[in-house]
């Protein structure tokens, strides 16, 4: 897919304080639609705080964030998922007791709107007395294909805090792409993988991207992954933004291998 | 043992039971406690009564308006508690039955702590037996809906619920509705099959009661709470030749089942038909398979 110019997510001036402490101090960048947005820096930058703000489980304290224009500032998380964000969790936040099939078909709820009254009509006849058994029929054939993209049919019926770590994670992308989002936030989705399954990653990341149309803004510290799959790299630094632009750029900017590395060892590197 | 004897059993099931789904559904897949179900079987109980005595409305339209009383009252109280975290929530309803209970003990208008008197006996066995096998369908039918299952993942990870586009609090308000829609049905019950009813009916022992059968039952399983509210019920009458020592040996049957079943009897799982038929066709083949069973039976139900 192409990227346009068309502008997803814009954050402008965010910043996010909890007390004494600034998490996010002045971040400004623009997510183009089409694109991998990479998000990197250091522990502790604030890299999960900003997709927080951005998913509304934390509210601003300065700035103002839009997604295609519109402000996201008074929508509650659940809105913001109904508008086109989903994430995923760093430390993997799964329907740990049902199965994968379970977790993947929960997700797909906002596909179907039958009312609660019509749970009880289960006939299949065309019109709103079948509403239920369409609608249902249409939910598990989204939710078998989406766990077949992810190579997750095996295990349908595993359940979800008995898979292996890599596919727990595999999982939680299907989940959130079972909400048809626009945007997607994978925070730090290559966390505990090895280089082969990392390898298997970027391209599954490349290729959902273009199957689903989606634009998607991942933090990761895996910087092979950044560097292979990224359009544009934000870095950040103790809350405040340090470098934007390319990989390339981003890989030869002196603050990010200062912040990186250190003073010293930046010297030596040249 | 008279058949009189166990069909008044029987009945006691039945509206023990109403409650008890009320509550599997709020406690089993929504994840929230309550210790103030007397609250709304009481609500219930007492608007039942008032229709059928002063008003002469019908036994069935008053059973439902009684429901629907205690159902507002759930959506009274969740508008207030529900956005309380786990813990909080639990304490808030276990204030709300109280006070429930104390209110309907000083209103001298309502008879006090004398209560109300003169209720045709109208719930029969048949009556009971019909109004449990409704209510069971149609939460089963709720349960394996996207509004059940939106439940449930409220119960797994509320965050993780939240980014999944699911409106927690209302979700939260829904369970708590048609729990108290559930047990305000069992309290018209209860006003119609004992004749009077009383302010000491509905104490806070009750509430307790109804919570131990949903957890003896299993958490998060329908047969649980239809098996639990069985047992549950018929044990103490079969101990009653024990006078004093039934309720050590109800109290010791409890903690035994709960240390050798930590999940309850039934934990998560249900009973269904089609997992019945396989197994006795093939007793052995039956448990190796188990991993797929839970798929076919997910889509029998649709």
């Amino acid at each position: 897919m192409h990227k346009s110019d068309t502008v997803v997510l814009s954050l402008q001036h965010v910043s996010k304080h909890f007390g004494g402490l600034m998490a996010v101090d002045d971040v400004s960048f623009n997510v183009h639609e089409g694109e991998i947005y990479g998000l990197i820096g250091p522990n502790g930058a604030g890299k999960t705080t900003i997709f927080n703000l951005v998913t509304g489980i934390y509210g601003l304290t300065g700035g103002s964030i839009s997604f295609y224009g519109s402000s996201l500032a008074s929508l509650k998380p659940y809105q913001i998922a109904g508008e086109g964000i989903t994430r995923t969790f760093q430390n993997i936040r799964l329907f740990k007791k049902l199965t994968s099939y379970e977790n993947v078909l929960t997700a797909c709820h906002r596909d179907a709107d039958y009312g609660v009254f019509q749970t009880l009509l289960r006939l299949r006849v065309p019109g709103k007395l079948g509403k239920f058994a369409t609608q249902e029929a249409a939910l598990k054939e989204k939710t078998e294909e989406l766990l077949r993209l992810m190579g997750l049919w095996e295990y349908r019926d595993m359940v979800a805090s008995n898979l292996p770590y890599g596919l727990q994670r595999k999982l939680e992308i299907a989940r959130a792409l079972a909400l048809n989002p626009k945007l997607l936030l994978l925070d730090e989705p290559a966390a505990g993988m090895n280089p082969e399954e990392t390898q298997q990653l970027m391209r599954l990341i490349c290729d959902i991207r273009d199957r689903f149309s989606l634009t998607v803004l991942i933090i990761e510290h895996h910087m092979d992954l950044i560097m292979g799959v990224c359009d544009h790299v934000f870095v950040l630094n103790f809350g405040k933004p340090l470098a934007e632009g390319t990989p390339e750029q981003v890989q030869n900017n002196e603050h990010v291998i200062e912040a990186y590395l250190g003073k010293e060892e930046a010297h030596a590197h040249a | 043992m008279s058949w009189y004897y166990i069909e008044g059993i029987l009945i006691n099931c039945g509206y023990v039971l109403m409650v008890v789904l009320g509550l599997s559904l709020l406690t089993g897949f929504t994840g929230l406690f309550s210790f103030g179900h007397a609250g709304f079987m009481a609500i219930g109980a007492y608007a039942a009564a008032l229709c059928t005595l002063y008003l002469h409305i019908p036994y069935i339209p008053a059973l439902i308006i009684g429901g629907l009383a205690a159902m507002l009252a759930g959506l009274f109280l969740g508008s207030f508690t529900l956005k309380l975290k786990g813990d909080y929530f639990c304490i808030a309803t276990l204030g709300f039955g109280e006070a429930v209970r104390l209110i309907f003990d000083n209103v001298q208008a309502l008879g006090g702590a004398r209560g109300l008197s003169g209720m045709a006996m109208k719930t029969t066995l048949p009556v009971v037996l019909t109004v449990s096998a409704v209510a069971v369908a149609a939460l089963v039918c709720l349960i394996n809906s996207r509004h059940g299952r939106n439940m449930v993942a409220i119960r797994e990870d509320e965050l993780a619920a939240q980014v999944s586009g699911i409106n927690v609090f209302r979700y939260k308000m829904m369970a708590l509705a048609i729990s108290a829609l559930y047990a305000g049905i069992g309290g018209g019950l209860l006003a119609h099959y004992m004749g009077y009813i009383q302010p000491a009916m509905f104490k806070m022992v009750k509430s307790t009661e109804y919570t131990i059968i949903v957890i003896f039952g299993g958490l998060g399983s329908v047969t649980g709470s239809v098996v639990g509210t069985l047992l549950l019920t018929f044990l103490p009458e079969l101990l009653r030749e024990f006078e004093n020592w039934r309720l050590v040996i109800y109290g010791l049957a409890v903690i035994i089942i709960m240390i050798s079943r930590p999940r309850g009897l039934m934990g998560g799982t249900e009973l269904r038909i089609g997992s019945l038929i396989r197994f006795f066709k093939n007793p052995f083949g039956f448990f190796r398979k188990r991993g797929a069973a839970g798929e076919e039976g997910g889509q029998g139900h649709a």
